[in-house]
C-alpha cells in the first residue's frame, strides 16, 4: 500500500511539450512511473518522449484511462488546468506550478469543493511512493522503499527529511509535498489522515512551516485520532521575522499563533515528536519508533 | 507589494470609496502648492500632513501633524520631509520620509459627532475564502482589539460562488451601529471597497480608521493596500507603483538578480535552494549560537552565476562574519554547485570571513572534494549536523 500514487497510477502530464514538462516527464519515467502520455492543447495527435499527446484531459480519460495527472503549466493558465483535470474526473491532481493568483486559488478551491478529485499543492514537489511511483520532482535516488510517510510544506526540505531516514535506515512509503502557497488542495491534516489510514506507514514525519494554522490543525486532529503512529514534526521558520514573507508565499508570520513557536507548542502538547533543529528528524524518528 | 497611503487611496477613489482627500509632495515648496490646491478643491482650512512610507504607527513616531492654518504648512512639511521616521513597526533604525501627504480636515464640527471604524479585507486561509473584518474600535490596534475583546471584532466571510452579496455589506453596516445616512454610506463603502479588492487582485486591505463624519459621510482616513505578487503580471499599472526607496538596497539588487533574499539584523550569512530548507538553515544557524543575517534562495537552479550574485549581496552586509552555503541537489549536482563556489570565490577574491559549505545530495562527496582541494578557505559538510558544528566552531 501507500497514498495518492502507486504502480496503477496511470499518469499524464499537463505542459508535457514545454521545457519542464518535458524535463521531469523524462525523469519520472525513468524512475519507473506509468506516465501514458500528455496533454498541450493543439498538439493532440503528436508523439512526445515516445507517449502519445492529446488535446485535452478529457481525451487522455477517455484515450489513455488516465486518473491521475501532474501539472507543469505557467502560473497564468495553471488555475484553469486543475479545474480542467478535476472536470475530466482525474482522481489525483498534482499542480507543481509556482505563483498562481491567490484569486485564481480562491475560484479552484470552490470549484473542486463538490468534484471527486484530490489536489496536492500548487508550489509543491510532487508525490513520491518509493521505488514504485514518481509524480513530481523529488530527486529519486534519494528514496528506500519502507514505512515512513512525509508530508510536507516543502521541497528541499523534505528531501533532507528523506535522505536522513533512508542513511539512519528508514525507507519510505510515500511522501507528500503539499505546498507552501496560502491556499492549497491537500492540507497537512488530510496528507497526515491519509497516511494514518495507511497500514504499511508506521511513522510519519510532517514537515511545517511559518504562516496559517495547517499544522496546528493538523496535530489536534492526531491527538482526537489516539496518536496512533509516532509522528517527528519540525517547522521552520523559528528564526523569520514578522510580517516577512519567506520564499514561499504562504511563508509569512501574520499574528502570534501562526509562529514557528506557538505552532511546535501545539504539536508538543497534542504528543508529536518536535524537532528544534532539522538535523534531527532521521535519528528522531528511530526512537520515537521504539516507544 | 506594499503600496503607500496616498496611492492606496487613489485606487480606492476609482472604485468610488470616499475618501480623505489630500495631494501628495516631496518637498516644503511642493507641500504649499498642495495644500493650497486642495483647499481650492474641498474648501479645507486646516490640513494633516501625513508622512508616506510603507510602516504603520506613523503618527506615534511624530510623522503626522495638524496644520490649523496655510501658515503652519511650511514648518511642519519642512520637519517631516527628509526625517527619519521611527515607528513601532520601523524598527529601531527608521525609515526616511521622501514624501508627504497634505490631507484635508475631515474631522470638523457639525450635526452629529464624529465615529471611527476599523475595515480591512484579507484572506482567511483557513476556509479559502475572503473575509471583511470590522470592528466599532477605530484608529485602535486590531491585534491588541482581538486579544482583550474580540466580541468587538465582527467578521463576514465571502463565497466566492457568488461574491460579496447586498445583505452582507447591510449586514456589517447594522452590526457597526450606523443609522440613517450613515447607515447607507456604510453599505456603499463597502460594496465598492471590495469590488476594488478583488479588482485588483489584492492581498490586503487596511482602512483604518474608516470615519463616519459629523454630516454622516463614510471615508477612509487612512488605507493600507497591499498586492498579490504572484497578480502583478495581469496590472502593469499597479506593478509600477513600486517604490524601490522603501526597500532595502541590498532586497533591491537581490530582486534585480532573481534571488529571493530577505535582509535580517544577524552575523551569519546564508544562501539555500529551496525556501523551507532556507528557512530551517537558518534555525540551524541560531541553534548553533549565531544569528541569521539574511533569508537568501537561490532556487532550483543553483550556478556559478546565481551562486556569485548571491556572495555578492551578502558580503555587502557589514554584520556577515561567516556564511553558510546549504544545497540540497536534487536535480542540481553538486559538483557543479561546488565549482560554481570555487569560480566564484576566485572571481571575487579576498573574502575575509569564513565560508561552509555544505553540498548534500546528487553527487555531494565530488562536491566535497572540489572544495577541499580548492585550497580556498571554504570548509565542506556533508551532513546538515556537520554544518551546524562547523557555524559553532567558526563562530569561536
Amino acid at each position: 500500500m501507500s497514498v495518492l500514487v502507486n504502480a496503477n497510477s496511470r499518469i499524464i502530464v499537463q505542459g508535457f511539450t514545454g521545457s519542464e514538462g518535458t524535463f521531469h516527464a523524462g525523469q519520472m519515467i525513468e524512475y519507473g512511473s506509468n506516465v501514458v502520455g500528455g496533454v498541450t492543447p493543439g498538439k493532440g495527435g503528436q508523439t512526445h518522449l515516445d507517449k502519445p499527446v492529446f488535446n485535452s484531459v478529457k481525451e487522455a480519460v477517455e484515450k489513455a484511462q488516465a486518473n491521475v495527472s501532474i501539472i507543469f503549466v505557467p502560473p497564468a493558465f495553471a488555475a484553469d488546468a486543475i479545474m480542467e483535470a478535476a472536470d475530466a474526473g482525474i482522481g489525483t491532481i498534482v499542480c507543481i506550478t509556482e505563483g498562481i493568483p491567490t484569486k485564481d486559488m480562491i475560484a479552484v478551491k470552490k470549484y473542486l469543493s463538490d468534484k471527486n478529485s484530490v489536489l496536492v499543492g500548487p508550489n509543491c514537489p510532487g508525490v513520491m511512493t518509493a521505488e514504485v511511483c514518481k509524480v513530481g520532482i523529488m530527486p529519486g535516488f534519494i528514496f528506500k522503499k519502507g514505512t515512513i510517510g512525509i508530508v510536507s510544506k516543502s521541497g528541499t526540505l523534505t528531501y533532507e527529511a528523506v535522505d536522513q531516514l533512508t542513511k539512519v535506515g528508514l525507507g519510505q512509503t510515500t511522501a507528500i509535498g503539499i505546498g507552501g502557497d496560502p491556499i492549497i488542495g491537500t492540507t497537512t491534516q488530510q496528507a497526515v489522515e491519509m497516511l494514518m489510514n495507511d497500514p504499511e506507514t508506521e511513522g510519519i514525519v510532517m514537515i511545517g512551516e511559518i504562516g496559517g494554522s495547517m499544522e496546528a490543525d493538523a496535530a489536534r486532529w492526531i491527538k482526537e485520532n489516539g496518536n496512533k503512529k509516532p509522528v517527528v514534526g519540525f517547522i521552520a521558520g523559528q528564526t523569520a521575522p514578522k510580517g516577512r514573507r519567506m520564499g514561499h508565499a504562504g511563508a509569512i508570520v501574520g499574528g502570534k499563533d501562526d509562529t514557528a513557536a506557538a505552532k511546535m507548542k501545539i504539536m508538543a502538547e497534542c504528543g508529536i515528536h518536535v524537532v528544534e533543529s532539522p538535523a534531527e528528524i532521521g535519528v528522531t524518528m528511530i526512537e520515537a519508533l521504539k516507544k | 507589494m506594499n503600496l503607500h497611503e496616498y496611492q492606496s487611496k487613489e485606487i480606492l477613489k476609482r472604485y468610488g470609496v470616499k475618501i480623505q482627500e489630500g495631494i501628495v509632495a516631496d518637498s516644503p515648496a511642493t507641500a504649499l502648492e498642495a495644500a493650497k490646491a486642495l483647499t481650492a478643491q474641498t474648501g479645507t482650512k486646516w490640513y494633516v500632513v501625513k508622512a508616506q512610507i510603507h510602516a504603520g504607527g506613523r503618527g506615534k513616531g511624530g510623522g503626522i501633524k495638524l496644520a490649523k492654518g496655510i501658515d503652519e504648512i511650511l514648518p511642519i512639511a519642512e520637519k517631516i520631509i527628509g526625517m527619519t521616521l521611527v515607528t513601532p513597526q520601523t524598527g529601531a533604525e527608521g525609515k526616511k520620509v521622501h514624501q508627504v501627504l497634505i490631507a484635508e480636515d475631515v474631522y470638523y464640527p457639525g450635526e452629529t459627532p464624529t465615529k471611527e471604524y476599523y475595515v480591512s479585507v484579507l484572506l482567511d486561509r483557513k476556509t479559502g475564502q475572503n473575509v471583511i473584518v470590522a470592528s466599532q474600535e477605530g484608529g485602535m490596534d486590531i491585534e491588541e482589539v482581538a486579544e482583550h475583546r474580540p466580541e468587538a471584532i465582527i467578521r463576514e466571510y465571502v463565497n466566492p460562488a457568488v461574491g460579496f452579496q447586498d445583505f452582507q455589506a447591510r449586514k456589517l453596516a447594522f452590526a457597526l451601529g450606523t443609522e440613517g445616512q450613515a447607515f447607507k454610506e456604510m453599505v456603499a463603502f463597502l460594496k465598492s471597497l471590495y469590488r476594488a479588492y478583488e479588482d485588483i487582485d489584492a492581498s490586503l486591505f487596511e482602512i483604518n480608521p474608516v470615519l463616519k463624519t459629523s454630516d454622516n459621510k463614510i471615508i477612509a482616513v487612512d488605507a493600507k493596500v497591499n498586492l498579490d505578487d504572484n497578480a502583478l503580471y495581469r496590472h502593469k499599472d499597479l506593478a509600477e507603483l513600486r517604490d524601490v526607496r522603501e526597500e532595502d538596497p541590498l532586497e533591491v539588487e537581490a530582486k534585480a538578480s532573481d534571488l529571493n533574499y530577505v535582509k535580517l539584523d544577524g552575523n551569519v550569512g546564508c544562501m539555500v535552494n529551496g525556501a523551507g530548507l532556507a528557512m530551517a538553515t537558518m534555525d540551524i544557524i541560531k541553534l548553533s549560537g549565531g544569528e541569521p543575517a539574511n533569508f537568501l534562495d537561490v532556487g532550483g537552479g543553483a550556478n556559478a552565476k546565481t551562486v556569485e550574485a548571491g556572495f555578492r549581496i551578502i558580503l555587502k552586509d557589514p554584520n556577515v562574519k561567516a556564511i553558510l552555503i546549504n544545497i540540497f541537489g536534487g536535480i542540481v549536482r553538486c559538483d557543479r554547485v561546488a565549482n560554481g563556489v570555487v569560480e566564484a570565490y576566485k572571481k571575487i577574491g579576498d573574502i575575509k570571513v569564513p565560508i561552509i559549505v555544505r553540498l548534500q545530495g546528487t553527487n555531494a562527496q565530488e562536491g566535497a572534494k572540489i572544495i577541499d582541494e580548492s585550497g580556498l578557505k571554504v570548509f565542506s559538510a556533508i551532513t546538515l549536523k556537520d554544518a551546524a558544528e562547523r557555524v559553532k566552531e567558526v563562530l569561536k
